[in-house]
């Protein structure tokens, strides 16, 4: 019996560290690439480890900002990921109180109505997403990039869930102490909701970092880029230099790895939150 | 300190569920008052509208003499402890008792007196620092009286506050809410469905059923004259015996027939059950109104049946019986006295304790009556 437990044991972690194995190896491939003299990743079989450490592909990216304005498009990008994150959160977590405690008229249909846009491809939504914008004049500008994705459903029906299960008897008690909604908000809801929003953020920052259809239709001058855009521009016509692309490829993952370390801990735990409040 | 009274009060869910019908309540300044009932009979509800947590149908709540139907709980002055506690988790039994006062602006040195103070008075100065989670359930439950008491409210409400502690605890921890409420002579009300809590705490006791007040009296005048055969039976441990039967006039006399066996009526209530001649009618005597020899003075009340469940208590046996015509029910007899199973015996009534009632769950104690 206890072989055979052992037996399962190994065979998960063997299992695992497949997976594990899968999943960042990219990682590693991009790391090591763009560290490696553009002749080398020619070569075959490929080198797994570079021949001789070069940093001139971050150079080339980072030296030439009239071709390659990298600090241009980390900034929109950051200011975009950022406020749309932020936003977001605050828009769902509001949304979500209101719609799991609060009664007024329409509830319940603005709740189905909620359901049923989460069902719509976001792809059928870009033509008539981009009419809106070009007709409020937010073509080429941040605004394109934050405020029409703050329509997401995903967040608000999050937070509903997750509220709806909280427990009343806390908000009560603080009612009767003397709190105002706003307050039983701040000081009750919130303490308990932070895995659950750092992880919508961090959800959401990724999203909108990494998007690349939208901001490349709506942005359209070269200082007005996001990472994913400009990275793409990097890839040539007719010839490829995977040293600059995944240098490239490096520098834009970095701030969502550091952000993932710095909220990883929230992260796991709103991933295996059942929804209830133990006291 | 504050006198409550509830005039007329209704409570309608959606739906059209009646939660709580027509209640009038007064509760004096300083008064310990207990509403008791079964689960669903709109206890909770009367409490939480009197807290401001439900809004009231038709009818007026005062608190002192101000009508509170439309003042939010927060301007109530009033405080409560819920039956789950509802401690804040996330903070400490320190930030749990001082939330409210903070929220009032109260300056941080009073805070921190008034915090001390009821932890002292709870015995639970060493607790401060700890999160709620890592109290036991007798000490969260001091906690939320703890938070209750610091903000020195006209009353205090509690919901069912010991229903989650074990049967020991729940003993002692009624005696403390005894003794604390001597101490702060705060209007108190109490909502639960244990008639022991019920019976040991109030001053007054208020029994409910299906939304209406049965019966609002000082603990002893509610067991010994129940209005109704509702109350009679919602209140004792072991409960009052019922037996369906008729009044009827045997040998120039009015009695109580129950099958073949006649119970004689005490002078007292006599000519009052005149009136109920030939109708039919329920008996209910309580279980330490039985006992094996006549009560002296009184003819002989006796109603044969036979033993069939004996339970020694330790102060006394819970005897469980069955008549020949099938009506079960119970006595408290001397556990020193030997009684079996399947034991054949007379029970005798004590014809001074009989309560007659009308037929019905809430059918009136006619001997109450004249």
């Amino acid at each position: 019996m206890k072989t055979r437990t052992r037996f399962w044991k190994a065979s998960h972690i063997i299992l695992l560290f497949i997976l594990s194995l899968s999943f960042l190896f990219p990682l590693y491939w991009m790391l090591i690439t763009s560290f490696k003299l553009e002749h080398e990743n020619s070569l075959w079989p490929p080198t797994m480890w570079p021949e001789k450490f070069t940093l001139e592909n971050y150079v080339s990216i980072l030296a030439h900002p009239e071709d390659t304005p990298l600090f241009s498009w980390f900034k929109n990008s950051f200011i975009a990921a950022a406020s749309y994150s932020v936003l977001s959160v605050i828009i769902s977590l509001l949304a979500g109180y209101a719609l799991a405690r609060m009664t007024f008229w329409g509830r319940k249909l603005y709740l189905t109505l909620l359901l049923i846009a989460l069902t719509i491809p976001g792809i059928i939504l870009i033509i008539p997403s981009f009419i809106v914008v070009d007709f409020l004049g937010w073509t080429n500008s941040l605004k394109a990039i934050i405020f029409p994705a703050l329509s997401g459903t995903f967040g608000v029906l999050l937070f509903y869930q997750f509220l709806s299960k909280f427990p009343k008897d806390l908000e009560e008690a603080a009612v009767i102490d003397g709190a105002s909604n706003f307050r039983i908000l701040i000081s009750i809801i919130v303490p308990h909701t932070k895995p659950l929003m750092l992880t919508l953020l961090i959800l959401n920052f990724m999203g909108n970092w990494n998007d690349y259809f939208w901001p490349f239709i709506t942005l359209y001058s070269p200082s007005m880029r996001t990472m994913p855009v400009g990275m793409a521009t990097l890839q040539g016509r007719f010839e490829h230099f995977y040293g600059i692309m995944t240098a490239g490829g490096v520098l834009m993952a970095v701030p969502s790895i550091i952000l993932f370390i710095l909220v990883q801990k929230y992260y796991i735990k709103a991933i295996t939150l059942t929804g209830a409040i133990k006291e | 300190m504050a006198r409550v009274s509830l005039k007329n009060v209704t409570k309608i869910f959606e739906g059209d569920v009646v939660a709580v019908k027509d209640a009038s309540l007064d509760i004096a300044d300083k008064e310990f008052m207990v509403i008791v009932g079964p689960s669903g009979c709109g206890k909770t509800t009367m409490l939480r509208m009197i807290a401001g947590l439900e809004d009231v149908t038709e009818g007026i709540i005062k608190i002192d003499d101000r009508v509170v139907n439309d003042i939010p709980p927060k301007n109530r002055d009033i405080a409560m402890v819920f039956q789950n506690y509802a401690l804040y988790p996330h903070m400490t039994v320190f930030e749990n008792m001082a939330f409210g006062l903070k929220l009032r602006k109260f300056p941080k040195e009073q805070i921190k007196e008034r915090v001390q103070q009821a932890a002292g008075m709870l015995g639970i100065e060493q607790l401060l620092n700890r999160k709620p989670k890592a109290l036991s359930g007798g000490q969260r439950q001091r906690v939320a009286v703890g938070r209750a008491i610091v903000r020195n409210p006209k009353a205090f409400l509690f919901d069912e506050p010991l229903s989650n502690l074990d049967a020991k605890l729940r003993v002692t921890t009624r005696a403390e809410l005894k003794a604390l409420h001597r101490r702060l002579n705060t209007t108190s009300i109490y909502v639960t469905h244990d008639q022991a809590e019920a019976m040991t705490l109030g001053d007054k006791i208020c029994v409910m059923y299906n939304g209406i007040i049965q019966q609002v009296a000082e603990p002893m005048e509610v067991y010994d004259k129940p209005v109704n055969k509702f109350v009679a039976g919602f209140l004792g441990t072991p409960p009052m015996n019922f037996f369906d039967g008729q009044v009827q006039l045997r040998n120039g006399s009015d009695c109580f027939v129950i099958g073949s066996q006649e119970i004689q009526f005490a002078s007292r209530i006599k000519n009052t059950l005149t009136r109920y001649r030939g109708k039919d009618m329920v008996l209910g005597i309580r279980p330490e109104h039985l006992t094996l020899v006549p009560p002296q003075g009184q003819s002989r009340n006796g109603i044969d049946c036979r033993v069939i469940v004996v339970e020694p208590l330790g102060d006394r046996k819970d005897v469980y019986m069955e008549t020949a015509r099938g009506d079960k029910f119970i006595a408290n007899i001397n556990p020193h006295i030997d009684i079996r199973v399947d034991q054949a015996v007379t029970m005798y009534m004590d014809a001074e304790k009989i309560s007659i009632f009308e037929p019905g769950n809430t059918g009136k104690n006619v001997s109450l009556q004249g």
